[in-house]
């Protein structure tokens, strides 16, 4: 396939496509109406086609990606689920997208009654107390969820709890959260099993602890089954228990991070609750805390009084607002959809689920590459290309090689903690079929390592682009088209 | 009960439970501690079909009044807009909408050269040398555009105008407190940002001056005057500013701005109750590798093909964990997709005439209410699409009474400002029609 063109290369002026009514008002020269000085005189360089030529470039960029519905998306940590149809259906009722965030509450009755329904069910769901739908992102709630008990703490008077303790195989934005939320890190190691090492995490905790931030199961796919312990060592030392709800796809309707001991709970509704991903967002990371915390969410909640919802302003101790208005609406319309097609039995049978597919395929792949970690997985595992590193084939060249067979590749080379790392997480959408024939082919792939590593080494093959020079691109910056 | 989502048979589970290695699913969640166990079944409602949820979504979204419906006069920061019907059918297709993050370039041209373009479009209309690939929403990229110049100047102090979204002062607010920085206010004067306040405030400690433009009442601010003050020592000149109003205001990049950011919402993307709307952030070459947030960047394949990778990632979170700058991961990628095919749609003439037609009848509806006797506030300075009225009865009370006429009234500008109680702040876009103005112009004759 031919490279495609920018869509300023495909312009020329006085293509257009567009249609607005003709203006109706008597029109005053602009220079009555803004002063000279602030008035335009370049314009921007935007495209001129025609309204064809638009959707035949959009379409060929879009055959040019790959997403759940073109294929297999085993991407570990990412939860790459079907989308339901229905969701964007739903999402797209007039009543959804035409409604302004300063209506008056009595004219958008019906959105809050979804939100605040959405709120009470993601509580049941995860066993705390209340919940905030205003962090738009799974990072951006990890932030406000740490903002959130460095005010508990403060209102304390503690000041000095100043370090938030991460695992060594959290997600990156965990660190970085605690960065931006004002507080110090401290990695603590996992053990042989690939659990957080215990006599590690009494080593570190202590009276300057404000939190552990941990996910459950781990980014090894590994549940912590200390976790009892570790809430009762955190707690003792005065410390909050925060969950990195990443990899709840795992335990829905199973075991709840409330009852677990967590204290605050972020979810990414655009992994487990089928957002969708968007090609990196929108998401919408809701936070849920215990009651000792409810103080403190951002203004406003949604709150009702008997049949009539309304935001509720009057939180004098709140951390503030975290994102105007009330989150990303549209992407909650989407998990609430979803929520209300599962119920109850159907997002149990979806942990199960998920569970079973990720058990079987680590299970079929294990005889074939290192599997650091081999007690049973939960919704996703980790294998190491060590020994196919030995023949000279690292985990980079096996994720290309598995473009050639139309799948997107594992995340490789996370969590930091494995060598050569590919986390895989099927979901529980996908047929035992498509397992079969994944496994089929990384196991091709583990015997090309042996006897042709070259093919691996090379990949892909089939892709409408090569292999990009990603040094270049980072040394010498070309962020934007500029006309020759 | 069956799932259409989930396809693993009963013929399938014992299958796979067999070459696991185990009699059950319990056996592959015995690690999850007995008492940690949730027993029952979690308290929710029970599923329902398809046409059920159609039923039960669309009674909820029926409860709604809506703009489609109604008349609306509403902005203060979300806009109603004509949207092209290419953007919808283009963001439909599961391409876009079902991939993640493009980890993987090879297969992720078509979402990396939309965004390179988006890029290109947001450097273009700001006037910045480059722009970032999207961030949640033009209030957040605006704190991160703070907490930059914060990190960059190595200076404590934002300086924030009360012309700027309310809101967006907020979470500037919010996360400063993060990040132990303090924010200062400055006045307000005939809504524009009074300059004196400005200077005074203004020192060694100040990490950046931050303006909206067009601003939080609808006044186009004097960039050329702050921009003075802004650079008079070390502090950073950040803009945030409607992406349309672009299409016929000199760019704040031509005034000198260190940072520009604002939300691509009036591109595409409806209000759908305040988000997924679309933050950008734009800049200049020097600071380009303090930028927060992904950037896609041109290179080449082993062929010499041109191609498109995420790039500069040693600023990001996932690299430099604790010592990053900033935390975001996911953005907006859809509803940049969103925002650039709109642009592409409007095109370099579309967006000057949907711009020039939104300050066409702002101003007409301006003078309207003028010439019929009404109080309009700040009347002296230059609009894009938004300005204010005085009433003689509270907003709400009027909102109420224009509802029944089946018109959406505009912003009640005393819930942030207790001085301009009775205040109303209406926003005309190209979608409103001469006889839309005159008639609620008539309709709020009694309380003028």
């Amino acid at each position: 396939m031919n490279n495609q063109p920018l869509i300023f290369e495909l312009s020329k002026p006085g293509r257009i496509s567009y249609s607005l009514p003709s203006l109706d008002v008597t029109e005053t020269v602009l220079n009555e109406l803004l002063p000279n000085d602030l008035i335009r005189d370049e314009a921007p360089e935007l495209p001129e086609v025609s309204e064809l030529q638009l959707i035949r470039h959009y379409t060929a960029l879009s055959n040019r990606n790959h997403g759940v519905d073109s294929g297999f998306y085993p991407l570990g940590s990412c939860t790459m689920k079907y989308n339901p149809k229905i969701n964007e259906d739903i999402a797209r009722l007039k009543g959804f997208t035409h409604i302004h965030p300063y209506q008056s509450e009595d004219t958008v009755q019906g959105a809050l009654e979804l939100l605040y329904d959405l709120q009470t069910s993601l509580e049941e769901i995860t066993g705390m107390d209340e919940v905030t739908l205003q962090p738009a992102a799974g990072a951006h709630g990890e932030w406000t969820g740490l903002m959130l008990i460095r005010a508990f703490h403060e209102a304390n008077g503690d000041f000095h709890r100043t370090k938030v303790i991460c695992p060594d195989s959290a997600h990156g934005t965990n660190p970085a959260s605690a960065t931006v939320a004002g507080f110090d890190t401290i990695t603590v190691r996992s053990n042989e099993k690939g659990l957080v090492d215990l006599d590690h995490l009494r080593e570190v905790v202590g009276e300057d602890t404000a939190a552990l931030m941990l996910t459950n199961p781990n980014t090894l796919g590994l549940f912590e089954e200390n976790i009892v312990e570790m809430a009762e060592i955190i707690h003792n030392a005065g410390g909050k228990l925060y969950y990195d709800g990443a990899n709840s796809n795992a335990i829905l309707g199973i075991a709840r991070p409330g009852d677990m001991g967590f204290d605050v709970v972020h979810l990414n509704l655009h992994k487990t609750f089928t957002g969708p991903h968007g090609g990196g967002g929108p998401g919408s990371g809701p936070v849920g805390v215990k009651k000792d915390l409810i103080p403190y969410l951002p203004k406003p909640v949604i709150a009702k009084d008997g049949d009539r919802y309304f935001f509720d302003y009057n939180r004098p101790e709140s951390i503030g607002r975290v994102k105007p208005y009330y989150g990303n609406f549209g992407i909650n319309v989407r998990a609430y959809t979803y929520i209300r097609t599962m119920g109850p039995d159907g997002l149990r049978k979806v942990s199960e689920d998920a569970v079973l597919n990720a058990n079987y395929m680590f299970r079929r792949l294990q005889p074939y590459f290192e599997a650091p970690y081999t007690q049973h997985c939960k919704h996703e595992f980790v294998l190491s290309g060590k020994r196919q590193k030995k023949l000279g084939v690292r985990t980079l060249d096996m994720a290309k090689r598995l473009l050639d067979f139309g799948y997107h590749p594992p995340t490789i080379y996370f969590p930091l903690n494995v060598e050569e790392c590919l986390m895989i997480e099927p979901t529980e959408t996908e047929t035992k079929e498509t397992l079969d024939e994944f496994i089929d082919v990384m196991i091709q792939i583990a015997k090309e390592a042996e006897g042709n590593p070259e093919i691996v080494q090379e990949a892909p093959h089939h892709t409408v682009i090569g292999r990009l020079d990603e040094t270049t691109a980072a040394r010498k910056p070309i962020l934007r088209y500029e006309k020759a | 009960m069956k799932f259409r989502y989930l396809p693993v048979t009963e013929q399938d589970k014992k299958e796979m439970m067999e070459s696991i290695g185990v009699n059950s699913i319990e056996e592959l969640f015995a690690d999850i501690p007995e008492k940690v166990r949730f027993k029952g079944e979690i308290d929710l409602k029970e599923a329902l079909s398809e046409p059920g949820i159609l039923k039960e979504l669309g009674r909820m979204a029926s409860k709604n009044v809506n703009s489609g419906e109604y008349t609306s006069f509403l902005g203060a920061g979300v806009y109603e807009h004509y949207i092209p019907s290419v953007v919808d059918h283009i963001i439909s297709r599961s391409e876009f909408y079902t991939a993640y993050t493009p980890y993987q370039p090879e297969i992720s041209q078509g979402e990396l050269q939309a965004i390179f373009e988006f890029q290109t479009m947001i450097s273009e209309l700001t006037g910045m040398d480059l722009a970032n690939s999207s961030m949640y929403d033009g209030p957040t990229a605006l704190s991160e555009a703070a907490m930059m110049s914060a990190g960059q100047t190595k200076k404590k102090t934002i300086l924030v105008s009360k012309a700027v979204h309310p809101e967006a002062r907020e979470v500037i607010k919010t996360n400063a407190k993060g990040q132990n920085l303090t924010v200062v206010e400055v006045e307000i004067e005939d809504g524009v940002t009074n300059l004196d306040d400005l200077s005074q405030k203004y020192n060694d400690e100040t990490a950046c001056v931050v303006v909206q433009y067009p601003n939080f009442f609808g006044n186009v601010e004097n960039l050329a005057e702050i921009e003075k003050i802004a650079h008079s020592k070390k502090g950073l000149f950040v803009v945030s500013s409607n992406p349309l109003a672009l299409g016929v205001l000199k760019p704040p990049g031509k005034f000198g701005a260190d940072i520009v950011v604002g939300d691509a919402q009036p591109f595409g993307i409806s209000a759908q109750f305040g988000g997924p709307h679309c933050g950008f952030f734009a800049t200049t070459k020097k600071l380009m590798r303090k930028v927060p947030g992904r950037l896609v960047g041109q290179t080449t394949d082993d062929q010499g093909q041109r191609g498109f990778v995420l790039t500069l990632q040693a600023r990001e979170q996932h690299i430099r964990r604790d010592k990053a700058t900033s935390n975001i991961c996911s953005n907006q990628a859809l509803n940049a997709l969103a925002a650039s095919v709109a642009m592409s749609a409007l095109g370099k003439a579309g967006i000057k005439e949907m711009a020039l037609q939104n300050i066409q009848k702002a101003n007409y509806a301006k003078k309207s209410f003028i010439n019929n006797g009404f109080t309009v506030a700040f009347s002296k300075n230059a609009i894009f699409n938004e300005f204010v009225i005085k009433l003689s009865k509270p907003v709400k009370e009027v909102n109420e009474i224009l509802l029944q006429q089946g018109i959406i009234g505009g912003y009640d500008l005393g819930r942030d400002f207790s001085e301009f109680e009775n205040h109303m702040t209406i926003a005309i876009t190209e979608l409103r029609s001469k006889e839309e103005i005159d008639n609620l112009i008539s309709a709020l004759e009694g309380v003028k």
